[in-house]
């Protein structure tokens, strides 16, 4: 179980990831060596998976991003895993997650532009398999995107 | 735009699984110097393309059993400005991203809850109380991955 310290010591460092180990330490209010400690144990427990660079796409060129609702024939019984299988090799695919209620799974796909989008979508996604219906979202802008845990 | 070679694909994708690996270490993974790995990586955080660092955190295994997406459609555009909502739903501890999207809806939010009935706590309490919250969609995640995206 998580006392005070470690819960301090994830909301610190969920709060700025890119904080050095004697940084973090000092902020939390104990010894660099407790701090170790502590972030070893929550990564040998699974708590912590990582720390990730989060890259900008559109600084490598990538204007465009569109959320794609898709709902499955559900009438295969494999259908979700061959369509995850499929869309896993599509390197634009960012993110794919599965929902229980009206959608089925989304992909968060990414494009240079409209007509790199176009092409995406017409070579790469109509393709995948089981698709019974697809919905495009556009994103406009993120207002939030720290995905912080209210620790 | 900012090009990238191949040796700074490799690095940007190194990163994006462990950003707090030491220029050192990575260099030597990939026959680099320490200085010039270094390099490297300042630029990308220089220029941008690495926007910042994201702490990987297991939801379920602090207790958080429960992400729901929700599409939120305001009821009443232009007399409650969109700055006021997001002001608000920002604020909100158990939101973790919003997204202003076009189509069916207006945003997009992940909520984070302990349970159904501490969400159910959350929609009614947090979200259907913001100004000019109109239609909202929720679905329950099941699964999730995060794909590395075209590096190359």
């Amino acid at each position: 179980m998580l006392d005070d310290v470690d819960r301090r010591l994830l909301r610190l460092y969920q709060y700025d990831a890119s904080l050095g180990p004697a940084e973090l330490a000092e902020r939390a209010g104990v010894t660099p060596a407790t701090c170790a400690r502590r972030l070893d144990r929550m990564a040998a427990a699974g708590i912590i998976r990582g720390n990730r660079a989060v890259i900008d796409w559109r600084k490598l060129g990538y204007a465009v991003e569109v959320s794609l609702r898709v709902t499955l024939d559900k009438a295969q019984p494999r259908a979700f895993e061959e369509f995850v299988e499929a869309a896993r090799k599509v390197p634009e695919v960012l993110e794919i997650q599965s929902f229980l209620g009206r959608v089925d799974t989304r992909l968060s796909v990414i494009a240079r532009d409209m007509a790199h989008y176009q092409q995406i979508y017409r070579e790469s996604i109509l393709s995948l398999p089981h698709i019974a219906d697809i919905e495009a979202l556009m994103h406009v802008a993120r207002i939030k995107s720290d995905e912080g845990l209210p620790l | 735009m900012i090009e990238l070679d191949t040796v700074d694909r490799q690095i940007l994708r190194a990163l994006s699984e462990d950003a707090a690996q030491s220029a050192s270490a990575l260099g030597r993974a990939l026959g680099l110097s320490q200085p010039a790995t270094w390099r490297r990586i300042k630029r990308l955080r220089e220029t941008g393309v690495i926007a910042g660092q994201r702490l990987d955190l297991d939801r379920e295994r602090l207790g958080f059993g429960v992400a729901v997406f929700l599409g939120v459609k305001l009821a009443t555009k232009g007399r409650v400005s969109l700055e006021d909502f997001e002001r608000a739903v920002t604020a909100i501890p158990e939101v973790q991203t919003v997204e202003h999207i076009l189509g069916l809806y207006d945003y997009r939010l992940r909520v984070v809850a302990r349970d159904i009935s501490d969400f159910e706590r959350v929609l009614r309490r947090r979200i259907m109380t913001l100004p000019g919250v109109g239609d909202v969609e929720a679905n329950v995640l099941l699964s999730e991955e995060r794909r590395p995206g075209p590096i190359g």
